[in-house]
């Protein structure tokens, strides 16, 4: 049930008022609104900006001359190793790698979830326990052990590898949300379906399902960004052909010698970050709501 | 809420062993990819792999050598235990106060709390790039804030031996604050209006409200956002890598990045694999005992 | 006649895949200059009809390279060729997945090309495993003479006479060294001042052999006493700069000298200053008979499909034949590790560079680079740098750094 605010005039009226309590609010909320902007607009701000401009300013200084050069040599033609041709092919490895993971993860740990909450047995809790300890997994450790895994396999240095690598590690956060908002669902509901001879699919079509909205978007939202924002697996478990975006911008900005041009660097690295930006501006409402549904309860 | 038990037996048909087999891929998965990889790694850590793995049993040498041996090791070790409190409280504290800023009916919250998420979205290899700018001594704040007119203004933590791992911590609540913010909103949403409306009647004043019904009721997101924080304050290996290199010197150092470097760039391979080991069991020691309290406690929920 | 061409093309092209063979290589050349000679590799080879397949992956001066490069051995797939150095080719040549390349070696004359030492570096069990692509010599001095002139000092031949000029330089507002606080940058600065200090004998021993008691010596601590005199004529904003960045520093006139390799070449070129006039490139103090130096090569792994070993082997000629290596230096500045090749292709400072390989090769001055890895195992190499790097960054006294380096080496063998 959603509840309503309370607020720092409780019991003063309706409506906020602009009193102390509330300034000091909204300048609270500001400042912190300024730390958490200045890198992007350090980026942002840089990248379009000239070298010449880059050596002789400072951090946010104003660019004497706006170019958008940076973004299309950075889009189009920066040498990414030999090749010089931007960081569009990477940007589709990446979507080629993304979609199917997030998709798959996410429906295993609903699955998953629906079964931890709905349909336990004996053992089952500590299954689900030691699926938690799968969080905490460094990732660092797993590298060799997989690439031996994939290599027997065969899909080593494919899309495929990096997709089943990423949907396996993101079960246990996939599975903790759907497991953490079914068991909201109140057990009433399920019994009384379970004696009207309702079985295991019938109850998920007709009664989980319809209600799952929020968390799919939780568990899409925090997929995606985990998955496309990773380097770690995408440098080691990837061909020449299957390289992430992220590769792609740390052989971009990471270059042991010659000139840096910052400009560029910047350029590709919004470019690199652009999608899950969006995702959290247009559904981070949503994201919250999903939360708010019971992702983390319980 | 009790616990239903399964009401059919095992042997009473599909409906008995469904659940079993939806599981089961994930039961595969964890059991090769999770604790196979694990035990992989501890076995190799009693070897005396060098480049690439062979497993010919050498007993706890490494261990040993971590222990004794190895300085740069202790200062990993004690940067984990620095950044990960410093992290999780920070990270808690921002997210929790500034949920209960946002809470109090501000206009705007929408704009507001995408701003503070939106770090969250971006990997560290390209925030990475800023902060270093930021924190530079020559190039970024200090330089900005001379500008200003203060001109005997220093900030040079992050070239610093003793302040450097501070310069992470502040980037890392930096990316995190604000997924920790979500969570304690949603949280905050979720409470039952009546119970603070029947101690508002008592006349219980506001801080106390918050200090005894509101935040007792947030114990389940406490634990989620430990959970989550904790992962990636282990994890923090882009973080560290991006804007410290481990430096100056070795004085940011992490497990971590330790275990990288002496395992893929040293061509010590069972000794990254040791202190893989012993950065995983102390995480468990921790983490363990800590999940079995929680989920012990909700299951009775 | 239509026909006749097509003909004639569909021939051509089964001709031509007939030997067309691929090469996957791995390196972490991506910055402009360097991806552009690679790029004349890629094309030499494409003309004879062969594939390039580039696997680059950037960062850390080859640690992701080299994380990816295992794990893809490990997977049991590795590339055609990859981008490593010294003595880690040893280590790749114990786990036996590398391909055999004597054939070539004896077609091409490469022991007649390359200096011995150089040699064998390349070889494992005394078959030539990997490919030697350049020479960068490390203990070099990128001076600006105007900031010496200024201060009236004078360009130091000894590390004595370094400290009268520094001083000199300090007193004239300037910054007299351009420092760069990265591990690789002051385990840079540290050899050169081994080998000018304690000599080339003492460098092998400390650098090459890693002998604990050398390490624990009297001159180790003079050493690092010089070390950290240097550090000290640093600005404080040194810590975690790049190097391109500190050879700015000289360039601009702010710093008056930096102890980089040869590539910092590269950055004044791209600023348009002159050798001898704008800059002066010499020997850092006390090196000015030696000679440390760090070779990129390519190790060739065993690869099954016949086109594709025929591709490899033609790699692998190319790369010591006289086109690329004239035309890679030239783009990479550095010189050329086929002996014998017209000094006139190449710049002054490459000439100069040039003259001082062949002579201190014949004079036994000629040693690898610990820093650039060239030197030691890995894990030695780690070790050693760990130790400098916590000395220069902290107030550890030489006395307890060279006991610590002898412990750490310990240790790690």
């Amino acid at each position: 049930m959603p509840r309503q605010a309370i607020t720092l005039e409780a019991g003063r009226g309706p409506g906020p008022s602009l009193s102390l309590g509330r300034v000091l609010v909204y300048a609270a909320l500001i400042a912190a609104a300024v730390f958490f902007l200045v890198p992007l607009f350090v980026m942002a701000i840089t990248s379009v900006k000239s070298m010449e401009d880059i050596r002789t300013g400072h951090l946010i200084s104003w660019p004497r001359h706006f170019t958008l050069e940076a973004w299309s040599k950075a889009w189009d033609t920066a040498c990414i190793g030999v090749n010089c041709v931007g960081m569009k092919g990477y940007f589709w490895n990446s979507v080629r790698m993304v979609v199917p993971a997030v998709v798959l993860s996410t429906l295993i740990g609903a699955m998953n979830g629906y079964v931890f909450s709905k349909w336990r047995f004996p053992g089952s809790e500590t299954f689900f326990s030691l699926l938690l300890l799968g969080c905490f997994i460094p990732f660092q450790v797993i590298l060799l052990p997989m690439s031996l895994t994939l290599g027997k396999l065969g899909i080593a240095q494919s899309v495929q590898g990096l997709i089943l690598v990423h949907t396996v590690y993101g079960l246990p956060f996939t599975t903790l949300f759907f497991r953490n908002f079914y068991v909201t669902i109140p057990e009433e509901i399920i019994k009384a379906a379970k004696i009207d001879g309702a079985g295991f699919f019938r109850i998920l079509r007709k009664i989980v399902l319809p209600v799952s909205a929020p968390i799919f978007v939780v568990s899409i939202i925090w997929q995606t960004t985990q998955i496309w924002n990773d380097f770690l697996f995408g440098v080691v478990f990837s061909g020449s052909g299957s390289q992430p975006v992220t590769v792609a911008l740390n052989n971009l900005v990471n270059t042991s010698t010659g000139v840096k041009e910052y400009n560029v660097d910047m350029a590709a690295a919004i470019i690199a970050g652009l999608p899950t930006l969006l995702v959290y501006i247009i559904s981070g409402k949503y994201f919250v709501r999903g939360l708010t549904a019971g992702a983390v309860k319980g | 809420m009790s616990e239903t038990r399964a009401r059919k037996p095992l042997a009473g048909g599909l409906e008995g062993i469904l659940p079993r087999l939806v599981l089961a891929p994930t039961f595969v998965a964890i059991l090769v990819f999770v604790y196979g990889f694990i035990a992989w790694t501890a076995w190799i850590s009693l070897t005396g792999s060098r480049l690439l793995p062979n497993y010919k049993f050498a007993g706890f040498a490494q261990y040993l050598t971590l222990f004794t041996r190895e300085p740069r090791w202790w200062v990993a070790i004690l940067n984990l235990f620095i950044f990960s409190s410093l992290f999780i409280a920070f990270c808690i504290a921002l997210g929790l106060i500034l949920a209960v800023l946002l809470d109090q009916r501000v206009r705007a919250e929408g704009f507001f709390r995408t701003i503070y998420l939106y770090p969250m979205a971006l990997s560290f290899i390209v925030t990475g790039a800023a902060w270093k700018w930021i924190l530079n001594p020559d190039l970024g704040l200090e330089r900005l804030v001379r500008h200003l007119g203060f001109s005997n203004f220093t900030f040079r933590w992050l070239v610093d031996s003793k302040m450097a791992i501070y310069t992470v911590v502040l980037a890392a609540v930096w990316q995190s604050a604000g997924f920790v913010l979500a969570l304690f909103l949603a949280g905050l949403r979720g409470i039952d209006d009546s119970i603070i409306k029947a101690a508002q009647v008592d006349g219980a004043s506001l801080p106390r409200i918050y200090w005894r019904i509101i935040i007792p009721s947030l114990r389940p997101v406490f634990l989620s956002s430990v959970i989550i924080l904790s992962h990636i304050a282990i994890k923090s290996f882009d973080l560290v890598i991006v804007l410290t290199r481990g430096g100056p010197g070795y004085a940011t150092d992490m497990p971590a990045t330790f275990m990288y470097a002496f395992a893929f760039n040293r061509g010590r391979l069972a000794f990254g694999a040791a202190s893989a080991m012993v950065m995983f069991l102390a995480v468990m020691a921790l983490i363990i005992p800590y999940l079995y309290s929680e989920l012990k406690g909700t299951r009775n929920a | 006649m239509k026909r006749l061409l097509i003909a004639v093309l569909l021939l051509g092209l089964l001709a031509f895949s007939a030997t067309a063979g691929e090469v996957e290589v791995l390196h972490w050349w991506t910055s402009g200059g360097e991806a552009a000679a690679v790029g004349v590799l890629k094309q030499l080879l494409e003309k004879e009809g062969h594939t390039w397949v580039d696997f680059a992956v950037a960062g850390g001066g080859g640690d992701n390279a080299m994380t990816v490069l295992k794990s893809r051995a490990v997977a049991g797939n590795p590339p055609t060729a990859a981008q490593v150095k010294g003595p880690q080719i040893q280590l790749w040549g114990d786990e036996g997945v590398l391909t055999n390349l004597d054939d070539v070696a004896k077609a091409e004359k490469w022991d007649s090309l390359l200096p011995k030492v150089v040699a064998d570096v390349m070889k494992y069990q005394s078959h030539y495993v990997a490919v030697p692509v350049n020479v960068h010599r490390i203990n070099w001095m990128w001076v600006n003479p105007a900031v010496f002139k200024k201060a009236g000092a004078n360009i130091p031949t000894t590390w004595a006479e370094f400290e009268t000029a520094a001083k000199k330089i300090q007193a004239a507002g300037f910054i007299p060294v351009g420092w760069g606080g990265q591990p690789w940058q002051e385990a840079t600065v540290f050899e050169t001042i081994v080998a000018g200090e304690g000599g080339t004998a003492f460098y092998k021993q400390t650098m090459i052999d890693a002998d604990p008691e050398a390490l624990n010596s009297t001159t180790m601590v003079k050493v690092l006493e010089t070390l950290r005199m240097v550090k000290n004529f640093a600005d404080p904003g040194a810590p975690g700069r790049d190097w391109n960045l500190a050879t700015a520093m000289v360039i601009k006139g702010e710093a008056a000298m930096q102890f980089m390799g040869d590539w910092a070449k590269g950055e004044f070129i791209a600023a348009g200053k002159k050798p001898n006039v704008d800059y002066v490139a010499a020997a850092a103090p006390g090196t000015a008979k030696q000679f440390l130096f760090n070779i990129d090569s390519f190790i060739m792994f065993k690869v099954k499909n016949a086109e594709n070993v025929k591709a490899q082997k033609a790699m692998a000629r190319l790369i010591l034949q006289p086109e690329f290596q004239k035309v890679f230096n030239v783009n990479k500045g550095s010189i050329p590790v086929r002996m014998g090749m017209d000094p006139k292709l190449f710049d002054i400072p490459a000439q100069l560079s040039m003259k001082d390989f062949a002579a201190s090769s014949k004079s036994g001055d000629l040693v690898p680079s610990m820093a650039h890895e060239m030197a030691v195992m890995p894990a030695i190499r780690g070790a050693i740098m760990d130790v400098v790097t916590n000395f220069i960054n902290s107030d550890m006294s030489a006395r307890d750094a060279a006991e610590q380096m002898a412990n750490a080496v310990q240790a790690a063998m």
